[in-house]
């Protein structure tokens, strides 16, 4: 197996913040790896430091078998950043702009509008094409910067945040192009604070804390973690009240029926008692919590 | 381990490839602001008659204030072309589109090249402008065919060194509109120089400012090769002050551009 990306021990601080504290990652080639975590964790530097952006305080990286610091060029030729912000440039039209990056991959002038038809075809832009960007709505300005990353084929495609910002709609759509990217055999690193977007592409999944890989694995993996299943209360209007993870024995999951008839809540009319799966969201906090206070058994819903 | 490249590396870019594609963004960019074109324009031709009809009778009835005051137009009016540089340049940072370029194998600051080469062909279109509109009403340079490729070479290297210090002020400011608000200083400074009134006619105090402000002697060289006076050392002053703005701009540019990557 080789890896896309080897990221060792990487460090990174600004002034005080200390953003990343020992970062290790491995990605192997041809997989979707999610980088997960909430607001301000450390993603967006985790991937100026692997695109060559930022250099790392210490540690090192390789990227398509290079190094980001001492052969950023060689990274370079091999990857793609679709970044957080839409990368866009709004006084050109969508042809314009993908021509433009065209010829500034390597492609000449006929290459490079061939290239721009078809790539504005695949993210249904064409009847956008010559309109000027800034007219864009969001959903398009993001397929736009994608298309953008894909003129010529990469080894491995960065996504910060892909689907921030954008409606369930559009969130789908760029799934279903991302998905078919991955088909083809291109590695994407991508960052989500969504856990069901890392649950549908990623074959792996990073949970960044603390600057740190606080888990790693498939989905399920992960999941299987928090052991079983978990019992949830609902008022009468189904807004979520109380969610207890069990650890899916028939023992456990009269102690968490007990814990529920404790509390004052339980008592509400028109309570409704359920059992579900475990999802991302409870490893995400049970991963995270048990980080910053030890074992949490009640997890009350925000 | 060796490369996992699945995918073919991008091809290594002709010599001027990113270049004369950063240049040809950067004049579409030009082209389509029409507001800002129209003011190239407009500026000018309202600035020169002002000058010339409002405040140049009053300054001097003979009529003579036109040959006077064409070289402070020109370069009042190549600062306000050029401070839009400023502009371009910081939303270029803002909007991430230049961490895209820089993680593309590319001397990226090409894209400041394209910003540049843009910025100058817009002033030397204003500069036109003026001395076009300043022939209409009444300004008659003498200078001979080697005095004006001198007053142009001048002009040429006074809007390279503010569009380079405008452009550098667009990579340290946070915001374009930050950027809008510390250009516009800039814009004062033909005002205190000899463009419009001779710097003996400003209070004393005033005096030392400027006359050894670089806006002086570019004026002086312009002038004295238009109107084929004597240029004394006006020119290499010119030379000397220009070509230092431009060296510090672009250290300051290149350090500020480094220091700002991935901050998006
Ligand atoms: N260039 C920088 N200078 C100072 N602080 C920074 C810089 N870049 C990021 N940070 C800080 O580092 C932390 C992590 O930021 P970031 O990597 O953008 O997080 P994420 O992408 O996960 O939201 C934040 O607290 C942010 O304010
Ligand atoms: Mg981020």
């Amino acid at each position: 197996m080789t890896l896309a990306i080897d990221a060792r021990g990487l460090r990174k601080r600004f002034g005080r913040t200390e953003v990343l504290a020992g970062l290790d990652l491995a990605v192997p080639s041809g997989t979707v790896f999610a980088l997960l975590g909430p607001n301000g964790a450390g993603k967006t530097t985790t991937i100026n430091i692997l695109t060559t952006l930022i250099r790392p305080d210490a540690g090192s990286a390789r990227v398509a078998g290079y190094d980001v610091v001492e052969q950023g060029d060689d990274v370079k030729r091999r990857i793609s950043l679709t970044g957080q912000a839409a990368a866009v440039d709004e006084v050109l039209t969508a042809t314009e702009n993908v021509v433009m990056m065209g010829r500034l991959s390597g492609l000449s002038r006929r290459e490079a509008h061939s290239r721009a038809a078809a790539l504005l075809e695949r993210f249904e832009l064409t009847d956008a094409a010559g309109r000027r960007v800034g007219t864009y709505s969001g959903g398009m300005r993001r397929r736009l910067d994608l298309a953008l990353s894909l003129v010529v084929p990469v080894s491995v495609l960065f996504l910060d945040e892909p689907t921030t910002g954008l409606d369930t709609r559009s969130r789908k759509e760029l799934w279903s192009v991302i998905r078919s990217l991955a088909d083809d055999g291109t590695t994407v690193f991508l960052t989500t604070q969504y856990l069901e977007e890392a649950d549908r592409l990623a074959d792996r999944i990073a949970v960044l804390d603390r600057g740190r890989v606080a888990a790693e694995g498939t989905a399920g993996e992960l999941k299987a973690r928090i052991g079983g299943d978990v019992v949830e209360l609902r008022d009468a209007d189904g807004l979520l009240l109380v969610e207890l993870p069990t650890d899916g024995t028939v023992h456990g999951l009269r102690a968490a029926i007990d814990e529920l008839d404790r509390l004052p809540v339980a008592s509400a009319p028109g309570g409704v008692v359920s059992i579900r799966r475990p999802s991302l969201d409870d490893v995400f906090l049970a991963i995270t919590d048990r980080a910053a206070a030890p074992a949490p058994e009640l997890i009350e819903s925000k | 381990m060796t490369a996992t490249a699945l995918a073919p590396a991008r091809p290594r870019l002709g010599a001027l490839t990113a270049e004369s594609t950063f240049i040809a963004r950067s004049m579409r960019h030009s082209l389509r602001d029409v507001e800002a074109l129209l003011m190239s324009v407009m500026l000018p031709v309202m600035l020169m008659l002002m000058f010339t009809w409002i405040f140049g009778n009053a300054i001097d009835p003979s009529g003579g204030y036109v040959d006077y005051v064409v070289p402070g137009i020109i370069l009042l009016c190549a600062g306000f072309g050029a401070s839009s540089t400023a502009v371009s340049v910081s939303r270029d940072m803002t909007t991430g589109i230049i961490d895209r370029f820089r993680t593309m194998p590319l001397r990226s600051g090409a894209v400041l090249t394209g910003h540049v080469v843009a910025s100058l062909v817009r002033n030397l279109f204003a500069t036109a402008v003026v001395i076009a509109v300043g022939l209409l009403v009444g300004f008659r340079p003498s200078a001979g065919p080697l005095e004006w490729l001198g007053a142009f070479g001048v002009v040429a290297l006074y809007i390279l060194a503010i569009t380079y210090l405008f452009a550098a002020i667009g990579l340290a400011a946070s915001t374009p509109e930050a950027a809008v608000g510390y250009g516009f200083i800039l814009l004062f400074l033909p005002y205190v120089s000899s463009a419009f009134v001779p710097v003996e006619t400003m209070p004393e105090w005033l005096q030392p400012i400027a006359e050894y402000q670089p806006i002086t002697p570019v004026i002086e060289a312009i002038r004295a090769l238009l109107m084929d006076q004597p240029v004394g050392d006006n020119v290499l002053w010119a030379v000397v002050w220009c070509v230092a703005i431009v060296a510090v701009s672009v250290v300051w540019g290149a350090w500020l551009f480094r220091r700002k990557a991935g901050r998006r």
